[in-house]
């Protein structure tokens, strides 16, 4: 893929805090128009990653590119093109929502100072905070907190948003408030890029992945790329399990292991009614039979090692 | 999916009209800027301090007045420049804005400007809102450039808050009349008054020059409380050491020393030299203090 073609690229990017390296050589490629998330657990340098990114850090070696344009070099001239939310929100207690926006928006300097109210406006309409333009920042509840801060993000027309963990900290409600609000960006065509340590956050908005673990991009590509990299298994339940592997065998299924009155293997590019009418052609009796994948929450498991936050 | 215009981006301010539209957005972030800090409740009353100040020191003279009363002036030895305008006061109420300044420079005016320019960039660090102003983008040059104009506006207030207050309570308390210089000259009321202007716009250009320091400091840290105590600690630590013979080497180079130096203004003829040696004084510490903020400010990495 080209340059160009990438909203978000970088080659060996790396972090050295003292002798710890928090991030180390990766190479993202996030295509234009994906909805890309950007997994690992708590720790795994992903908010390292987006602070070197939008040119809040500087890295220690390596190169990246937003929209093409590396950074941090040209953080200002590329910035206002990028929407972002960067580890929870950040505002002035004491101004109300719409003060808020305005502040930052008058720090833009390529925003005009004639539509800053129709921009304030719209923003706060899209995140469904125009009824509480006028309360103080102080009295917002979590959920409103985290709307204002992607609020930020969509005050000018922008080609890429980051949004790093932007369901932390949030009720149910709060995420499908936020799920919902990430696709419809998305469904204005712009590159959503979403850090989170959930899982169930990213398999339900994301077209592309990517997985850290201690610094290392481990694993990078779409959703349906992802789901391959784990073996699909066909579990036949039977009383005759021994024949039920000698068949198995025939078949060459690779990894089998039998139970009581089960067995499984990995079934490669075999047809499960092929993998059936074998079975019943060499008189076993089959009680049941399945074909699983397995889950991303397994594959994350086993990308990311043990102490992978999945659960909450 | 939108993208902005090639117009709307400041490459450079090419034509006439982008160089409008340039300028325009740095004073609108300037303007944001001066509205947070003018509308901030604590620095409301921290105004309000400046304002009391000189309103409590003029009715305690006041009070005071009969009791000092044809006391011998000038006795004792060499008198420092605040006692030197007691005296005077009894006789021009003009003398009160003097009293304040020098009496509000020893601590009262160093804090007002301390708690704001220390605060300038280690509080929007605590808050977190740095690293949204940053991505927003508002360029680390500008932004740094936004916080110390800013800073100088708040040091030109308070410093003419002092004044003002302090003409009006000595007008209203004391005799207002042709002004009787330190050196014994008098001069017409009108002259005492253009004085009164230059000595206040000295006092900004010192407390200019303490809010460069205050930007630097609150580059170097996310703790605001931290930023404010320590350069109210630098401001204490260089008055202490200004007292002491034993350092009067490096008097000179103090940033403290030369505040009070604007008594030279109340004599005739007027002692240019030393006033010249705390403008200067002032400029090397504003330029060298915003060089270091600067390099701080746009070399680190923003990890709050």
């Amino acid at each position: 893929m080209t340059a160009e073609a990438l909203a978000i690229s970088s080659e060996g990017l790396t972090k050295r805090f003292g002798g710890q390296l928090a991030v180390d050589h990766i190479d993202l490629a996030v295509p234009r128009g994906a909805v890309y998330g950007f997994l690992g657990p708590n720790g795994s340098g992903k908010t390292t990653t987006i602070r070197m990114l939008l040119g809040l850090a500087y890295p220690t070696s390596g190169t990246a590119q937003l929209l093409g344009v590396p950074m941090p070099e040209g953080t200002v001239s590329v910035l206002s093109r990028v929407g972002s939310l960067v580890e929870g929100p950040a505002f002035y207690a004491y101004l109300s929502g719409w003060d808020n926006l305005a502040r930052y928006d008058a720090a833009d300097r390529s925003a005009s100072s004639k539509s800053a109210a129709a921009r304030i406006g719209q923003a706060l309409e899209r995140v469904g905070l125009t009824a509480a333009a006028r309360k103080r920042y102080r009295n917002y509840s979590l959920g409103m907190k985290q709307r204002l801060a992607i609020a930020v993000g969509l005050l000018r027309p922008r080609e890429l948003i980051i949004l790093d963990e932007p369901t932390n900290g949030l009720d149910p409600q709060g995420t499908r408030e936020v799920r919902a609000l990430v696709r419809q960006i998305a469904a204005d065509g712009i590159t959503v890029f979403v850090s989170s340590h959930l899982l169930a956050e990213v398999e339900q908005v994301c077209s592309h992945v990517g997985v850290m673990r201690g610094g290392k991009l481990v694993f990078q590509g779409s959703l349906p790329e992802l789901r391959h990299t784990g073996a699909a298994r066909i579990t036949v339940v039977t009383a005759d399990v021994a024949v039920a592997a000698k068949v198995f065998g025939k078949l060459g299924l690779a990894d089998p292991s039998q139970g009581e009155d089960t067995i499984t293997a990995e079934i490669g590019d075999a047809e499960p009614e092929v993998i059936c009418a074998e079975l019943v052609h060499a008189g076993v009796g089959v009680r049941g039979l399945s074909v699983e994948s397995p889950s991303l929450e397994d594959l994350f498991v086993g990308l990311t090692g043990e102490g992978f936050d999945v659960d909450h | 999916m939108s993208t902005i215009s090639q117009a709307e981006v400041p490459a450079g301010a090419t034509g006439g009209r982008e160089s409008v539209a340039y300028v325009r957005g740095n004073l609108r972030f300037f303007l944001n800027e001066l509205r947070l800090v003018f509308f901030r409740r604590r620095n409301q009353l921290l105004l309000l301090v400046v304002v009391l100040f000189p309103l409590l020191i003029g009715i305690g003279l006041k009070l005071a007045a009969p009791a000092s009363h044809g006391g011998e002036g000038g006795g004792g030895g060499p008198a420092s420049g605040g006692a030197a305008f007691f005296n005077q006061l009894a006789g021009n109420g003009v003398f009160l804005t003097f009293i304040a300044l020098s009496l509000l420079l020893i601590l009262v005016l160093p804090v007002v400007i301390s708690v704001i320019s220390g605060d300038s960039v280690a509080g929007e660090a605590g808050y977190g809102t740095l690293r949204y102003l940053l991505t927003v983008p508002a360029g680390r040059t500008r932004l740094l450039a936004v916080k110390y104009l800013a800073i100088v506006v708040w040091a030109v207030t308070a410093t003419v808050i002092v004044s003002a207050v302090a003409l009006i309570v000595g007008v209203i308390l004391f005799p207002v009349g042709p002004v009787t210089l330190l050196s014994g000259t008098t001069v017409s009321l009108g002259t005492g008054l253009v004085r009164v202007l230059l000595v206040t716009l000295y006092v900004c250009a010192a407390m200019a020059a303490l809010g460069a320091i205050g930007l630097a400091v609150s580059t170097f840290t996310e703790h605001a409380i931290g930023a404010i105590a320590a350069v109210m600690i630098l401001v204490v630590a260089s008055e202490v050491v200004d007292q002491i013979p034993q350092f009067a080497t490096v008097a000179p180079y103090l940033p403290t020393h030369w505040w009070n130096s604007f008594d030279s203004l109340l004599r005739m003829p007027v002692d240019t030299t030393t006033l010249w040696h705390g403008l200067l004084s002032f400029g090397v510490y504003a330029a060298v203090f915003c060089a270091i903020a600067w390099a701080r400010f746009t070399s680190g990495d923003v990890t709050s």
